[in-house]
């Protein structure tokens, strides 16, 4: 950790607005302990209503049958596996945030890896949703797990990477709970120490477990939360690369190709970055935050998503080059006929992708671009519909025309029901959001603290004043012990 | 469960740069500090105060071999000889496959080991409540507590703490352990009228 201790002369403060410890405090908990307002009254309203309708969709899938998703004879994967690489993708930045730029060093991380964590636990929750109800039996669903049964001995295959898929979003949902509430038990400590009503110190005191901020602790904490860093960041890498081998291990064309892992992992890290944008800067005017995700903070992540979004255009690339230079007449049909011809069925959504996810991240070289809030979050909405379509180019246009011509599909649309459960999944994400955003406490209020001194301007303004009267001391004595 | 009762002299600094060398001169008297209490880990405290190092990454590294040899052995013994399937004509071990499962086992089990290690040794859950010494310790303060013995003369170790820069001093009689209690109730497990708390 000493190496947070650094201070560079010419990097920007990390929290603005000369704060002092208890002002952080003040600053982060006081939405806590108000009554929300009207604004997020109607946001939270509007989500529970879209999880009700996805309810509602799963409600039919479950009673009438995956038919009710429109899926047809080839495309067996259409936007369900797309929704659930997406969100998977989309729970990627949080871990990232919080695991590998701890490991890293990277101060700036403490504005917002709170809120991305918890976006990560919501939206692997929505990720998981998807291959369950995918199932159809989805009364089933224990059958994924390998324990001694009565079936005989009837045990899961450890060989599939859809089983795979079971033990890493299990895996990653778990280790980024525990992540996420280890770091909240001390803010957790703080909002009940504050408490004024009953009802908040028996609600905050039971989910504080008791903490009291004592220096062991802390040394423990601390170490813990390192490990668990280091245990996530190949978790985080691990997660997406299996995601990416429930297509890379088949023989499908367009599926079947080494690049995925890195390509994957790097795509959930740019829609991840995007989707913490889209709600960074939205947390940041309702709670009125901006002293503590600043400009800097944007700029840092738009830095990322330039990066990553440049990694998945040379991953497009050079899977279209491999595609030509592999001399697969399958592989290259799929993708010159499938997806590079704008006037095939799905031409549109692959050059929307490549606008989306190629074109427009180049735009964040320019620093002015990079610092713009408006135009940041404007690019954070395009960023995820470009990593949607890729997921959907990737499922649909490679599973609608393969081998045979005979099992070529028609145009395959959604249905309302399969719609319907995507905007339910965004219902269950913002539910949490706001539930989160109302009653924890969005940015780590401990983990400012420690980084407050190292880059606040009051702490640097109270450092020469100090310094100027050690000075004059100093000539003070000298004159003196010069008579 | 209960620690017993102890009486403590509790000094609050508002600054952690006055109070590692309190620290360190307390410890210089001869005081012994019963603990420090900050809103945020302070780094290297741990090391003034004269703390051993942690070992729970010790602990993760254990927890994380056992899941490594739980899967892989699991595994093994599931497909090739409990349950032997031939799946294209594979060898029935085929470790490279396996990998993937015995990798996110192996993480499982360091974190959630870790986690439940590090709620154990720190008495971590929820119901539990311990003695503050100031409400304001999760906030800005930086709160130490020094033990006092039979012989201690609590009056002059507040004068310490005072030339130490602490902003506040008092004397408390506190519970050194933890109960099964909550934090909404103003709860005492001692009456001041007991003989020798």
């Amino acid at each position: 950790m000493s190496l947070l201790k650094y201070e560079s002369q010419i990097r920007e403060p990390l929290v603005d607005g000369n704060k002092d410890y208890h002002q952080v405090t003040e600053d982060i908990i006081r939405p806590i302990e108000m009554k929300p307002s009207r604004l997020w009254y109607i946001g939270f309203w509007i989500s529970v209503g879209l999880l009700l309708f996805g309810v509602y969709s799963i409600y039919r899938e479950v009673t009438y049958g995956i038919g009710q998703w429109n899926l047809n004879k080839t495309i067996g994967w259409g936007w369900d596996i797309t929704n659930f690489v997406w969100w998977v993708g989309i729970g990627h930045a949080g871990t990232l945030i919080s695991a590998i730029l701890l490991l890293f060093r990277q101060g700036w991380r403490t504005g917002v890896n709170r809120a991305a964590e918890a976006m990560t636990i919501f939206a692997v929750m929505c990720a998981g949703q998807f291959p369950i109800w995918h199932m159809g039996r989805v009364w089933m669903a224990f059958f994924v797990l390998p324990y001694p049964n009565t079936r005989g001995p009837l045990w899961v295959n450890f060989n599939s990477p859809l089983l795979w898929d079971v033990f890493a979003i299990s895996t990653y949902f778990t280790v980024s709970l525990l992540f996420w509430y280890s770091g909240l038990l001390p803010d957790l400590a703080t909002v009940r120490d504050r408490a004024k009503t009953k009802l908040r110190k028996l609600l905050y005191g039971v989910a504080s477990f008791g903490w009291t901020g004592s220096t062991k602790h802390w040394q423990r904490h601390e170490s813990l939360s390192l490990v668990l860093a280091g245990l996530s960041t190949p978790l985080v890498l691990s997660v997406h690369t299996i995601v990416s081998f429930d297509f890379a291990t088949s023989v499908v064309p367009g599926w079947h190709t080494t690049i995925f892992p890195p390509y994957f992992v790097a795509g959930a890290i740019f829609s991840g970055f995007a989707m913490v944008q889209t709600l960074m800067i939205i947390l940041r005017k309702v709670f009125a935050l901006e002293d503590y995700i600043t400009l800097g903070h944007i700029e840092a992540m738009n830095k990322v998503i330039v990066l990553t979004g440049s990694i998945v255009g040379i991953a497009y690339i050079t899977e279209l080059f491999i595609a030509w230079y592999g001399q697969n007449p399958y592989e290259w049909y799929a993708f010159k006929e499938n997806r590079a011809n704008l006037f095939s069925p799905y031409g549109w959504s692959y050059w929307l992708m490549m606008f989306c996810n190629v074109v427009s991240p180049q735009m964040f070289w320019v620093k002015k671009l990079r610092r713009n809030v408006a135009f940041t979050f404007f690019m954070s909405i395009i960023v995820n519909i470009g990593m949607w379509y890729e997921r959907f180019v990737i499922i649909v246009t490679s599973t609608y025309r393969d081998y045979l011509p005979s099992s070529w599909s028609t145009y395959y649309s959604p249905s309302v029901y399969e719609i319907g459960f995507y905007l339910g999944t965004f219902g269950l994400f913002f539910t949490c959001f706001f539930l989160f955003a109302k009653y924890f406490p969005v940015i780590a209020v401990a983990e400012i603290k420690s980084v407050l001194k190292t880059t606040g301007e009051s702490y640097k303004r109270k450092m020469t004043d100090i310094e100027k009267a050690d000075a004059e001391k100093f000539y003070i004595e000298e004159v003196e012990h010069a008579h | 469960m209960a620690g017993g009762i102890k009486k403590f002299v509790v000094g609050c600094f508002d600054d952690e740069h006055v109070l590692f060398p309190a620290v360190k001169n307390v410890r210089k008297a001869g005081y012994k500090i019963h603990d420090v209490y900050t809103p945020f880990p302070v780094h290297g405290l741990d090391h003034a105060m004269g703390l051993r190092e942690t070992s729970i990454h010790t602990a993760g590294f254990i927890y994380g071999i056992t899941g490594t040899t739980t899967a892989l052995s699991c595994i093994s013994w599931i497909l090739t000889k409990d349950w032997p399937l031939n799946i294209g004509g594979k060898p029935h071990f085929s470790l490279p496959a396996w990998i993937p499962i015995t990798f996110e086992l192996t993480v499982l089990f360091a974190a959630v080991g870790m986690v439940l290690t590090f709620c154990y040794l720190c008495q971590l859950s929820p119901f539990v409540k311990k003695h503050h010494f100031h409400a304001r310790a999760t906030d800005d303060l930086f709160v130490m507590a020094i033990e006092c013995t039979d012989k201690t003369n609590d009056a002059e170790v507040q004068a310490f703490l005072q030339n130490a820069g602490a902003k506040e001093v008092n004397v408390q009689n506190a519970e050194t352990g933890w109960w099964i209690g909550r934090y909404d109730r103003e709860q005492k497990l001692y009456r001041d009228d007991e003989k020798g708390y």
